[in-house]
């Protein structure tokens, strides 16, 4: 039996958790915490320089390691802080735990220094919270708060703990516990058996079928099992901004990903499709347009692991509740020793998709010619090539992330990160942080541009501290684009303070850090700016482009139509 | 359509704020709300009266089915089942007027349960609307003051509600 304090518990969970780095930023109810963290190597913690920053950066790990993230912050505005990258979390489902410091038990409901009530704050964007009610709980809480954070769909889970948890010279007894039991929560393991025999006899008899599938399967583990069952069948596949990767994109049988601004071939084929597989999807308004529009002749199965974002926007013919990976591997046993009903039709519907392949093939965007400004989407392709496409990308927030999702061609899974559902400006550098620091060996790229960077700036002064060397690549046009193109295409182009004047000298700011940063304007020196930034894996370099401020980000829905109503350039639309 | 959920939830600080808040959150409608311990100490049955159509309570009884802290829950409303309310309200009794409330109490099997000269205290209980009848048949000038329980609930014959 060992006897440890309520802080010395945390520290030896983490480990026993096999936790290798947290990161967070200390203050007066995490002090206990803090020289208990001093007092050990295993866990190693990472100093940011603002808590959202240390959400951000547990939030890109977790996403690229398919493991939860952990974020320590004190009380107050420290855990106040962390609330935009726990939201984040929480729209996309990305396994969180969040330790904040509180105040002494006496002094909660007192208004004490520092003092929020961070549950009730974070309550709707968590998957659950804890409050440590006595010393001894904590091994027992913080099992079940690693539990819930990674198990059924993820979630970020915030763990509240009153400094007089942790008081170095109240000890209990510490056992890593091995097991959870939870009565009131049970995450499904398996789909229903006949929903699912359902599902494949349409999948069998479809004349114009398209799978659609979101963060679900990668979340799930399921790519492996998807790309086989879509090869087995031979249908074409479109995936969410958040399912990026699930499917090799640079298979034939790949659409891209669909939406407001998903490919031309991805919309239409959803619009015109006989039958829609959702898997790990959610049907979010960015994907679905206009509901009552939306798939008008598609019958619709929906395989997720929430029962609760089944029906929820759009009525699906074939619910299945169950885990995708379960689920996927159940279809391919089905599918075993079975031919599909229509193979003929199937051809014709691969040539009815090729044909709007080809409609927009060399028309996606105008080249820039020599002298004129640098295209964002020529930077997106060059960072691709010079990283064979195997990079981990983050991104911020607005054109640059269309641009980055649309140009940057991934064919793995957890390896394109994007804040999907949040929509949080900030999120891209911290996230390549964190991502960095777990898999040092791999090139890490954040696409920025100038507005998102500055929300998370600060962060430089980190990765001086510990050496991590990520790619910024800043898309800069001098304004908040896709704010821009809204108020281009809504606004008349009135463009309410979406400038960026006073931007600052990004070379001077990112020398005072001791770090490279490169001034790229023309094409002419885009390609050996590209060598020089890949040059070393381990190095940070700030790569600076001036890129052209007009460009808009098409293909784009137009708002309350169907999928197939898109503007597809500033002159046409479908 | 109106709808009676009820929950049985942990008995635990913050149970309570999260099924509330869910509903504010998503906006969902909350007519009545009645909560107290069970018999089993470690859960609460939480009672809850909504509006919305199928698609609505369907979302509904998904979201609160994911909240960690709901045990279990049941539309009561699906089937059979016994619906009650309590209310006590204050009426000016003077006159003419105070053998009247006597008479309409009866009627409604409400009791007088404290009186003063010029007041009663009644207490009444039923489904919400008969409730509402009462308050009517009162009317409006006489009463003073009204305090409800919301409404609680539980499915008739053998189905049981627990874990």
């Amino acid at each position: 039996m060992e006897l440890l304090s309520g802080a010395d518990m945390i520290a030896r969970f983490l480990k026993d958790e096999g936790i290798e780095y947290i990161y967070g930023y200390p203050g007066g109810a995490a002090l206990h915490i803090y020289d208990a963290l001093f007092r050990q190597e295993d866990v190693k913690h990472i100093l940011v320089r603002h808590e959202q920053a240390a959400t951000h950066a547990a939030d890109g790990y977790a996403r690229a390691a398919g493991k939860p993230g952990v974020v320590m912050v004190t009380s107050g505005p420290g855990a106040t802080n962390a609330v935009t990258g726990i939201a984040t979390a929480y729209m996309d489902s990305v396994p969180m735990v969040v330790l904040c410091g509180q105040v002494m038990s006496h002094l909660i409901g007192d208004d004490a220094f520092q003092e929020t009530d961070i549950i009730g704050v974070t309550r709707p964007i968590v998957k659950h919270s804890f409050s440590v009610r006595h010393p001894s709980e904590i091994p027992e809480v913080l099992k079940k708060a690693f539990y819930l954070a990674s198990s059924g769909r993820p979630g970020p889970v915030v763990v509240d703990i009153p400094k007089d948890m942790t008081t170095p010279t109240e000890r209990y007894e510490y056992v890593y516990p091995t097991k959870v039991k939870m009565r009131s929560y049970s995450p499904v393991s398996r789909g229903h058996t006949g929903q699912i025999k359902k599902a494949v006899e349409l999948m069998l008899k479809a004349r114009r079928p398209v799978f659609y599938t979101g963060g679900g399967v990668i979340l799930g583990g399921a790519s492996e099992g998807l790309t086989d069952l879509v090869q087995r069948l031979g249908f074409p596949i479109t995936t969410t901004l958040m399912g990026i990767g699930a499917y090799p994109q640079s298979d034939k049988q790949c659409l891209g990903w669909l939406g407001m601004h998903g490919s031309y071939e991805s919309n239409m084929a959803m619009h015109h499709a006989d039958l829609v597989i959702a898997i790990g999807a959610r049907f979010d308004d960015r994907v679905t347009n206009n509901t009552s529009k939306f798939c008008p002749t598609a019958k619709i199965v929906h395989v997720d692991i929430d029962p609760s974002s089944v029906a929820k926007t759009v009525r699906p013919d074939v619910p299945i509740v169950g885990p995708a990976k379960s689920v996927i591997n159940e279809m391919i046993s089905l599918l075993q020793g079975k031919e599909i009903a229509n193979p003929n039709e199937l051809v014709e519907w691969w040539k009815t998709i090729d044909g709007w392949r080809h409609e927009r093939e060399g028309k996606l965007y105008e080249p820039s010619a020599p002298g004129e400004a640098l295209k964002p989407q020529e930077v997106v392709e060059a960072v691709c090539r010079a990283t064979n496409g195997e990079a981990f990308v983050t991104t911020d927030v607005g054109q640059h992330q269309m641009f980055a999702a649309q140009y940057y061609k991934f064919d793995k899974p957890n390896r394109f990160i994007t804040s999907g559902g949040l929509g949080t400006m900030g999120f891209g550098f911290p996230a390549a942080m964190g991502i960095k620091k777990s898999f040092p060996d791999d090139n890490v790229v954040c696409f920025t541009g100038e507005g998102s960077f500055q929300m998370m700036m600060q962060e430089l002064s980190t990765c001086k501290q510990y050496g991590i060397g990520v790619k910024i690549i800043n898309l800069n046009n001098g304004s908040l684009g896709m704010v821009r193109q809204w108020q281009d295409l809504n606004y008349k182009s009135r463009h309410a303070h979406s400038y960026m004047e006073s931007l600052p000298d990004f070379n001077m700011l990112i020398g005072a850090y001791g770090f490279t940063s490169i001034r790229v304007t023309t094409r002419e020196e885009l390609e050996e700016a590209m060598q020089r930034t890949f040059a070393d894996k381990h190095e940070m370099v700030f790569l600076d482009v001036a890129v052209d401020p007009h460009e808009h980000v098409y293909p784009m829905q137009v708002p309350l139509g169907s999928m197939r109503d898109m503007l597809l350039s500033k002159t046409e639309r479908t | 359509m109106r709808h009676i959920i009820s929950i049985l939830m942990e008995n635990e600080p913050g149970a309570l704020s999260r099924v509330v808040g869910l509903f504010s959150q998503r906006n969902f409608n909350i007519e009545s709300l009645n909560v107290a311990p069970t018999e089993d100490e470690s859960l609460s049955r939480l009672t809850v009266t909504t509006v919305g159509d199928d698609r609505v309570i369907e979302q509904i009884t998904k979201q609160l089915n994911k909240l960690i802290d709901v045990v279990k829950l049941v539309d009561l409303t699906e089937g059979d089942h016994i619906e009650r309310e309590l209310m006590l309200v204050k009426v000016k009794a003077l006159g003419a007027a105070r053998d009247e409330i006597k008479r309409t109490a009866d009627i409604f099997r409400a009791q007088i349960v404290d009186i003063t000269p010029s007041i009663y205290t009644v207490q009444i209980t039923g489904d919400a609307a008969k409730l509402d009848a009462f308050l009517q048949a009162i009317g409006p000038v006489g009463i003073l003051e009204v305090a409800r329980t919301g409404v609680s609930g539980i499915a008739r014959s053998d189905k049981i509600l627990s874990l």
